[in-house]
């Protein structure tokens, strides 16, 4: 690891519209629902121009321009793919705080279920039951599914921005959740 | 020949200027340079017409130094200064390599990278790798007549931040300009995909001498994606010797042996190993340094079952690559066989067992690394071909930051699409602070201590205000080659905050330097060495042809005439002795010049004047 020097501003590029917003930038609308196959589309095209693969033959300046716009790229494709991310990102450019670390009031029969996740997980990993994880997996895959369903109309049919960070804060446990699978897996699977 | 190609004619007439670029694949057991000729990738031969260079390096006293085959022959003769597999080293400290009584060599213990003590002086595993990549750029560059405009250096996927760090700085200290570090299973893809013309999803299952990387990518048109990359950067071919080896001291009651029988072992262990590929049953015998002879039969079974678990552990990181790419074994298209120990039956076995089908082997799972890395050096270096591809490739580990409680904040998830950044904000926690200092480390464990640590940074020069005030953002960007660059600023007034970096394994910006100047400065010292030497054989001869012309002619000489010549000789033979090259030119000039009339005798006396004005070394050497 190397200690970059320079610390050049993301706006000094040219040809390249630092300025746009994600949706912007894929020439997508700003919408929860949103038609992946264009956006992977129009990411691979993007990433085509601008990869640092493409200009590894160039100088210092433009190799270092097309490793900003790429990583830009990346991250806003990334953002736009995720459910989650995607919907974070809808409400901070309707400037509404999801809140994510502050606010903790969630209803109690969902907090109640969380915990009887969190505890089927924990027993599965316990009995090394790879069968019942997966089954929790799918479950939960489910659930998920269902909250970004909710998101879709709150978003947007009824711009009910408040009720979407609900949403999201909710998606955020259930993200937290997936991780423990995956750790669990991992320990299942030593 | 290798200079016989330098006019080859479709590389100097080529229509547009073609950039001399290559692909290498720096192997734990064999390395390989490959470059891409008329829209072909082929692999380019040493003088002998062998493609593989193996990863042996052996230092002498004199500092000169032996790579290759020459080198592994001699390796259990001189084990402590022959070093192998150093790649198992690159970016490593001595603890991470466990057990080094079983290592002939003898480990400097310093903090970060280890380093290893020979005839020739302490070395790092950087400048050892830098000797193995000087080889192939003299290699490539004598083949194809110029100097390369630059290499992809292909790494393990599942190589850390340190390790690839210390190849780029092995590749800079042997004198070439990295385009890219490529990972070795992405660069098969390339190879494979191109060649077959495949779309869909792939797994590249590599198994070499030191590494396992298991890579899943998506191929479609023009674009090979790599959706997830797992592996063990310390387990391959190497491992199985190893568990042959212990076999072998088990069986005839041998412990603690000396450097040398312990590497004529693993040889032996190697070559069993392999022959149990094609055969049921081998023997081993070896006759060790006391006397004592080793002679045992090892059958396929035995073999097998001692290297099960060696296989298992390769299972592991499948699963966790397929979970990461959310996709299960069925969704697997093809699976691409990489890397020399993927031969082995088993190994095999056990693959097309996971992946309910056969696996893929048409390509040779030795060079198909280097063909790839070629075909991505030529694009990178401009070489338009009208044929394009895009690879998006990914970070193999987590990249996080210590936070309270020596625990690990994830800042980069594993898996993420390359180049990435993260930016983060910091803040001061007492009145008036003006230092503070972030620890990066890599991994996916929870605890500072089970993970990587990659450096220390120290904020220095952040204006002091009030607890809490200063706003200093820190950005992680990890670029194209999956290399980590961290930079801050303090965001109040936008000062750019002083950066202090203490890398945990890697080398600093000086040693790089000095082991640059060392390079350069042995460069030197071989051509002096060289000039050296010309000038000792001249000195010789000509000691030689005065000597035969005294006995022959040296009535022609007066009593003075010939002992100044004798005093010359005298003045020479004391400087052959000597290590002032410059001493010994003088000396050798000064006895021709002594000589000038008795040479001028001499032709007077044989040839009547026809010749004129020669000294006697001229004369005789005619
Ligand atoms: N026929 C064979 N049967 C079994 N093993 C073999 C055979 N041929 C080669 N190997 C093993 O393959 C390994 C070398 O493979 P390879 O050359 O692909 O590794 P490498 O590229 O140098 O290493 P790495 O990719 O791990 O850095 C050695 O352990 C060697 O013994
Ligand atoms: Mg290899």
């Amino acid at each position: 690891m190397r200690l970059r020097r320079e610390f050049s501003s993301l706006k000094q590029s040219t040809g390249f519209d630092f300025q746009h917003n994600h949706f912007q930038l894929f020439g997508l609308a700003p919408s929860f629902q949103l038609d992946s196959a264009k956006l992977e589309l129009q990411y691979r095209a993007l990433q085509a121009q601008v990869h640092p693969d493409k200009s590894a033959h160039l100088g210092e300046t433009e190799q270092r321009v097309a490793m900003q716009q790429s990583t830009l790229v990346n991250e806003a494709y990334q953002t736009l793919k995720s459910p989650i991310r995607r919907a974070r990102y809808l409400l901070l450019l309707n400037g509404v705080d999801t809140q994510e670390e502050t606010n903790t009031a969630m209803p109690v029969d969902f907090l109640m279920a969380q915990m009887e996740w969190r505890e089927a997980v924990a027993e599965t990993q316990q009995a090394r039951d790879l069968n019942a994880l997966e089954q929790l997996a799918a479950r939960m895959k489910v659930e998920t599914r269902a909250l970004e369903a909710q998101l879709a109309v709150k978003i947007d049919t009824e711009q009910d921005y408040a009720a979407a960070a609900g949403l999201v804060r909710k998606l955020r446990f259930m993200e937290k959740l997936a991780e423990e699978i995956d750790a669990a897996y991992d320990v299942i699977d030593m | 020949m290798a200079l016989l190609q330098i006019s080859e004619p479709d590389l100097s007439t080529a229509p547009h200027q073609h950039r001399l670029a290559v692909g290498i694949d720096l192997g734990t057991t064999n390395s390989l340079v490959a470059t891409v000729r008329n829209g072909i990738s082929v692999v380019l031969n040493d003088e002998n017409g062998r493609a593989m260079l193996p990863s042996v390096v052996r230092y002498a006293a004199d500092s000169s130094v032996t790579v290759g085959e020459a080198a592994q022959i001699e390796q259990s003769v001189d084990p402590t200064n022959t070093i192998i597999s150093v790649k198992r080293f690159m970016g490593r400290g001595l603890k991470d390599v466990g057990d080094t009584s079983r290592l002939p060599y003898r480990f400097v213990d310093t903090d970060g990278m280890l380093q290893l003590r020979t005839v020739a002086g302490v070395k790092s595993p950087v400048e050892v790798s830098a000797e193995i990549l000087k080889v192939l750029r003299m290699r490539a560059e004598a083949a194809l007549g110029g100097e390369l405009v630059g290499a992809v250096i292909t790494v393990p996927a599942y190589f850390d931040d340190a390790q690839r760090q210390a190849t780029k700085d092995a590749a800079k200290i042997a004198g070439l300009n990295v385009l890219r570090l490529l990972n070795e299973p992405t660069a098969a893809a390339i190879a494979y995909g191109l060649d077959n013309a495949s779309e869909g999803v792939y797994a590249v299952y590599d198994l070499g001498g030191g590494t396992f990387d298991i890579s899943i990518l998506r191929l479609t048109r023009g674009v090979f994606e790599v959706l997830s990359a797992n592996g063990d950067s310390a387990l391959g071919g190497d491992d199985f010797d190893q568990r042959i080896h212990c076999w072998l001291l088990e069986k005839n009651d041998l412990s603690a042996l000396n450097p040398q029988d312990t590497r004529l072992l693993l040889t032996q262990a190697r070559a069993a190993k392999e022959q149990l590929t094609e055969h049921d049953r081998t023997r081993i015998t070896a006759v060790l340094s006391s006397g004592e002879l080793v002679d045992n039969v090892l059958t396929q079974d035995e073999f097998q079952s001692m290297s099960h678990n060696l296989i298992q552990r390769t299972l592991q990181p499948l699963r966790r690559a397929l979970r990461d790419a959310k996709l299960s074994a069925a969704d697997i298209k093809g699976v691409v066989m990489v890397g020399g120990a993927t031969r082995m039956p088993q190994v095999q076995q056990a693959v097309g067992e996971f992946f309910g089908q056969i696996p893929l082997n048409n390509l040779d799972p030795d060079k198909v690394v280097a063909l790839g890395a070629a075909i991505q050096a030529n694009l990178l270096a401009g070489n338009r071909s009208g044929d394009e591809w895009l690879l998006l490739d990914v970070i193999p580990l987590s990249l996080g930051i210590e936070t309270m409680g020596g625990l690990v904040e994830k800042i980069i998830p594993r898996n993420s699409t390359i180049p990435t950044a993260r930016a983060q904000e910091f803040t001061t926690y007492k009145d008036g602070q003006t230092a503070m200092s972030i620890h990066v480390l890599q991994g996916e464990r929870e605890l500072v201590s089970d993970c990587r640590s990659l450096a220390k940074f120290e904020l220095r020069g952040i204006p002091a205000m009030v607890a809490g005030a200063a706003r200093i953002r820190v950005t992680f960007q990890v670029d194209a080659d999956g290399l980590l660059n961290v930079s801050a600023r303090e965001m109040g007034c936008g000062m750019e905050a002083a950066i202090v970096v203490k890398p945990s394994y890697g080398l600093s910006d000086a040693e790089i330097t000095r082991m640059l100047q060392d390079s350069v400065q042995h460069a030197q010292d071989d051509m002096q060495a060289r000039a050296r030497q010309e000038q000792q054989t001249e000195a010789n001869q000509l000691l030689e042809a005065v000597q035969h012309a005294l006995v022959q002619d040296g009535e022609l000489l007066d009593h003075q005439q010939r002992s100044r010549i004798e005093a010359q000789m005298t003045v020479l033979q004391g400087s052959l002795k000597t290590e002032d090259t410059l001493a010994l030119k003088r000396a050798v000039n000064a006895l021709n010049e002594a000589t000038v009339s008795f040479a001028q005798a001499r032709m007077d006396k044989s040839v009547a004047g026809v010749l004129t004005g020669k000294n006697i070394s001229q004369l005789e050497t005619k």
